[in-house]
């Protein structure tokens, strides 16, 4: 029979408005639906069947559900930034203007050259990529891997930036009911009346949920509850609001739409909720399953409770004539509704005898049920066009043909389990109802060890939760395969997930092919890993496995139930945290001074630090070499604020100093300086500074830029947790000083031309001391370290102060070419000098004796946080690299990380490696490359030379020499 | 997303909150340990299924590291106390064996 208008019917459709028209693009088609409609709804009025492809065979499909657990009818929606892919047309609601994409097909949905795919479906089985394309080897990575990348992947995935935006938002509630149906409704009532926060959550529009379909006095019933509930200051309800998922102690994530596939309404798309609930009420309600029978696909081919809720809730006919075919009482209330809408109906019902009040109402109404019937197979191929009926407990013998254009199934009900089961609540199987239901008595658990989610209504197993709305309805009888001893010509057309394509006959193949788990079976044949996750594909799969395992049900069990229960957009994950709110900025006081003179910034944590300060036409290699030989020849200033600067304070701090550091802090006098190292309890170095003693109890300690937090984290780790009895205080000073490197030849003339209390003559203020007073009117701390190798003074001021220091050092060395200069003139002159940079030449397996910095460690000390550790024997080894220098022999810089390598190969066939280069730059001062490297034996092998194969094939030249390249005596860093 | 209480400042902690800090109650070695002890203090976790006891800091909060008594498979948390100590209180082992009273304490050392 064929699909013919109207499909809108006169009356009904208690969610649309007719007044107001709604135009919509789908595939260069204008076609029209009306306010209220949602794209399924609306693509049905218009005699839109097919609505999509599916993924393997590329069989055409139409909606076989009308809610979130559609398969099929799933779109490419938008455009740009704003294109979505596998937008669920049963769930988006219909707004002006819409622009709509078929998938999965080429060049069109209804001319789809991959359904080829299906009269090749003999040939590919469950499993067959493992099978097929195993041999010849070669052939995977150059003919299989490219055809199948290509075709895998459902909808195409979005180029352009997402425009909208997107908010989070943190509640807390004493009670979360998810589902505004009328057993959420009520127990929302209930949690009400006990007192605390209550929030209900309703993934739809509207609220009610099956109610007010279902029953005649649904509507009036579900309005009641809102009012009450409404009138109730400690409720809160909220509407399109999908409840995706439960975690840990009351943890639920919800995504509410606010204004989706509708920009014009300039307020964020959507918002994810983070909510903690003291306890949440499930009342999720139930999904409807398919029945198998041969041809269940064919578009046309829905689920019971779908027909009429097009019927009731749109007013739309899927088709004129209809066949439902169940095992159950309920999917009656479709045959009656159709009947009412003066649509033709016949009933086909599985069981032997249906007397329960729906059938007996049905057939008043004069409705053809026959009993212990079933579907043989379904005729049609874009649309359905009639069934083959035969006995349900044969193998399928024809006994008539009844022409339709819809079959509208049900194989019972599934509660909705998700929330239930993510945190760890289990299930179990009720033989009486043929469903999985949560177990009361293994709920998830709270903090406080008690059950924290009930489940109510539906969601419970409670499929007659309406109350004194219900009639009494007859048993379900389990049918997992129709009709029962059906061939297998007909279980290999039988669908079970209608997205990835998986039919009966698969999940026996892998039955047979020793897939014993579910978790196994899932993955072999895909079964539920499409985006609908399986919802209404699992239950008779597991049921087909049960049976062909010769197993019960509860022993095969489930698959694992994931968040989230809907697909949920990274958008709205993201949030807010996009762009320049991704991670907070943090700005030294001179950060805008920075800005003004042109600087190129170099990102350091969360931290922007200047990288050089280019100037004119220079790029950033020629201004770091101006910037070094402004600093080697005459004086240059460093914004180092960034340096770690932790107060350590008390009586103890001595002692725990020379826990924390390799060497010893605790003999240091006041008014010193000591470079120190510090490593972690398995021995590895992990941060250096320079430690300075300010009185009898106190020293201030320089970490790296990226240490700061760490390390205070990890010094208040020690306080904290194990001499907790020592008297020691810390303090994280880091923000609270602007420090400002002065470094070169002319730095002591730079700073004697400011006026101040200091004297910093060489006799007062000698390499590695520190001196306190005035400069330039401000209170000022001068260290008098260098890590740039010349004779260099870092002086801190209060934070709100540096600027004004930076800008009269800037004034005052004017004639002597004062140079700002950036970290990588830092890094170049702290290899120059053969000092250490963390993360550069440590990497975490690094101690400090690989780099000859035992001078640094204590001899005198029984312990320090790592000094057990590096006596094992791997640490003492002699094999172990160490830090050398590197001369290029090619004049070429060698690349940072290059590997040195030996004679030989490893057992996987690669050459075997003897060192690495950590640090490689070229050197402005001394006009040549130069590099350092951690090699096998290093110290031991001055003068050798090591090669260095490039992935182009080039090999470099390098000669090991002396990691210190300038300046070895330090004369001109104590000058 | 655990939820703790911050023994110190008294907050229920959303684990954002928190800085998880592996194992509590392990006793260190210092240089006179044996390789075997070291080892045993540097890399053996007990990764128990069931009671545990962790190291938790309230970093972006107070900032002072605590203790917590939990179970790793029902997610219930027994307890949560100071970390100056070198075994959990009375109280959190009541609170253990009223759930489990089978349980057996079994950390490294008591004093």
């Amino acid at each position: 029979m064929t699909h013919t208008p109207p499909f809108r019917l006169a009356r009904g459709g208690r969610l649309i408005d007719r007044a107001f028209q709604i135009p919509f693009r789908f595939d260069g088609r204008y076609l029209r639906g009306l306010r209220g409609d949602t794209l399924a709804s609306a693509m049905l009025a218009s005699g839109q069947m097919l609505m999509g492809r599916s993924f393997k065979y590329h069989r055409p499909r139409g909606p076989v559900a009308s809610g979130a657990e559609e398969p099929n009818a799933l779109f490419g929606l938008g455009q740009g930034g704003r294109f979505e892919p596998n937008q669920r047309a049963t769930t988006t609601a219909l707004v002006p203007g819409m622009i709509l994409r078929s998938q999965n097909c080429w060049p069109s949905l209804d001319a789809d050259i991959g359904a080829v795919n299906n009269w090749l479906s003999p040939m590919l089985p469950a499993g067959f990529y493992y099978k097929t394309f195993i041999h010849p080897r070669p052939f995977w990575k150059h003919l299989f891997e490219p055809i199948i990348r290509r075709s895998a992947g459902l909808g195409r995935a979005p180029t352009d930036p997402d425009p909208d935006r997107y908010e989070q938002a943190y509640a807390l509630y004493d009670t979360v009911v998810v589902g505004g149906g009328i057993a959420g409704l009520t127990a929302a009532r209930e949690a009400a009346e006990k007192g605390g926060k209550v929030l209900v959550l309703e993934q739809n529009p509207v609220w009610g949920g099956r109610t007010p379909v279902d029953h005649k006095a649904g509507e009036a019933t579900i309005q009641a509850l809102l009012d009450d509930l409404r009138g109730r200051a400690n409720v809160t309800l909220r509407r399109n609001t999908m409840a995706t998922g439960l975690y840990d102690h009351g943890y639920l994530l919800a995504r509410e739409a606010l204004a989706d596939h509708d920009p014009n309404q300039g307020i964020p798309r959507q918002r994810l909720w983070r909510i903690r609930a003291g306890h949440i009420v499930t009342a999720t309600g139930a999904l409807e399953r398919p029945l198998a029978f041969a041809c269940n696909d064919v578009p046309g081919v829905m689920l019971a409770s779908a027909v009429r809720d097009f019927i009731v809730d749109y007013g739309v006919a899927p088709g004129q004539r209809i066949v439902v075919v169940t095992n159950n009482d309920d999917a009656y209330r479709t045959a009656l509704i159709a009947q009412e809408a003066r649509l033709d109906v016949t009933v086909l019902d599985a069981r032997d005898s249906a007397d329960g009040d729906l059938p007996q109402a049905a057939r008043a109404q004069n409705i053809t049920v026959l009993t212990g019937s079933a579907i043989a197979k379904v005729t049609g191929g874009r649309h359905v066009e009639s069934v083959a009926v035969c006995d349900q407990k044969g193998e399928g013998k024809h006994t008539g043909t009844i022409d339709c254009d819809v079959v509208a199934m049900s194989g019972g009900w599934s509660p909705i389990v998700h929330l239930y089961s993510h945190c760890g609540g289990k299930l179990l199987w009720d033989e009486a109802q043929a469903m999985f239901r949560p177990d009361p008595d293994r709920p998830p658990l709270g903090a406080d060890g008690r059950g924290n989610v009930t489940a109510t209504g539906a969601a419970s197993g409670d499929l007659r939760c309406a109350g004194d709305l219900e009639r009494a309805e007859g048993a379900t009888m389990p049918v997992w395969c129709m009709p029962a001893n059906a061939p297998y010509k007909l279980r290999a057309k039988m669908w079970l997930d209608y997205q990835n394509d998986v039919k009966v006959t698969d999940v026996l193949l892998a039955a047979r092919e020793g897939y014993a788990s579910v978790e196994h079976t899932k993955r072999y044949t895909t079964l539920g890993m499409a985006t609908d996750q399986g919802k209404v594909s699992n239950i008779n799969g597991l049921a087909i496995l049960s049976d062909a395992l010769n197993q019960p049900i509860p022993q095969t069990g489930t698959t694992t139930f994931r968040p989230p229960y809907t697909p949920l957009t990274l958008a709205t994950i993201a949030a807010d945290a996009r762009g320049e709110a991704f991670q907070p900025l943090r700005k030294t006081p001179l950060h805008a001074w920075h800005e003004r003179h042109g600087v190129s910034w170099e990102p350091v944590g969360q931290w922007r630090r200047p990288y050089c300060y280019p100037r004119g036409d220079e790029d950033r290699h020629a201004a770091v070499n101006r910037e070094i030989l402004a600093v080697r020849n005459s004086v240059g200033t460093l914004d180092a604020s960034t340096l770690g600067k932790i107060l350590v304070k008390g009586p103890d701090a001595g002692k725990f100093l020379d826990m924390m550091y390799t060497n010893m802090m605790s003999s240091l006098p006041v008014g010193k300086c000591r470079y120190g190292l510090m490593c972690s309890e398995n021995g590895f170095l992990m941060d250096d500074g320079v430690v300075a003693r300010l009185t009898e109890d106190t020293w201030l300690c320089h970490t790296t830029t990226g240490g700061a937090d760490r390390i205070h984290g990890h010094m208040e780790d020690w306080l904290q947790c194990e001499w907790w009895d020592w008297q020691v205080y810390t303090a994280n000073v880091t923000e609270q000083y602007a420090q400002i490197a002065v470094a070169g030849p002319k730095a002591r003339d730079l700073l004697e031309r400011l006026p101040g209390s200091i004297d910093l003559s060489q006799q007062a203020l000698p390499f590695m001391q520190w001196v306190e007073g005035d400069i330039a009117g401000m209170p000022a701390r001068i260290y008098r370290i260098s890590f740039s190798g010349e004779l260099s003074y870092e002086i801190a001021v209060p934070a709100g102060r540096g600027l004004e220091l930076w800008e009269r050092l800037q004034e005052a060395g004017r004639d002597l070419g004062i140079t700002p200069y950036g970290t990588e003139a830092m890094h170049v002159m702290r290899a120059e000098k053969g000092f250490i940079m963390i993360g550069d030449e440590t990497d975490g397996t690094i101690i400090p004796q690989d780099l000859g910095l035992g001078w640094a460690i204590s001899k005198k000390k029984s312990d320090y946080i790592g000094k057990r550790a590096q006596s094992r024997s791997h640490m003492k080894d002699g094999a172990r690299w160490q830090l050398v220098g590197l001369e290029s022999l090619d004049d070429r810089v060698i690349p940072d990380g290059a590997l040195a390598v030996d004679e030989g190969t490893n057992p996987n066939g690669q050459r075997k490696t003897q060192g690495r280069v950590t640090s490689s730059y070229h050197s402005p001062t001394l006009g040549r490359p130069i590099a350092m490297a951690l090699v096998r034996h290093g110290t031991g092998r001055m003068g050798q030379v090591l090669e260095f194969p490039l992935p182009s094939g080039e090999v470099l030249k390098g000669r090991i020499c002396d990691p210190v390249f300038y300046d070895k005596e330090g004369a001109r860093l104590n000058g | 997303m655990l939820i703790l209480t911050c023994p110190y400042c008294g907050l229920d902690a959303e684990e954002t909150e928190l800085h998880p800090g592996g194992e509590a109650h392990l006793k260190r070695v210092g240089p006179e340990g044996s390789d075997e002890e070291f080892e045993d203090y540097m890399f053996a976790r007990k990764n128990a299924k069931g009671v545990h006891f962790e190291r938790w800091r309230h970093a972006y909060g107070c900032g002072k590291w605590f203790l917590a008594a939990r179970d790793t498979v029902t997610l219930q948390v027994y307890g949560t106390y100071r970390a100056q100590t070198h075994a959990p209180p009375q109280d959190i082992v009541d609170a253990i064996r009223k759930v489990r009273p089978d349980w057996q304490p079994d950390w490294s050392h008591a004093e």
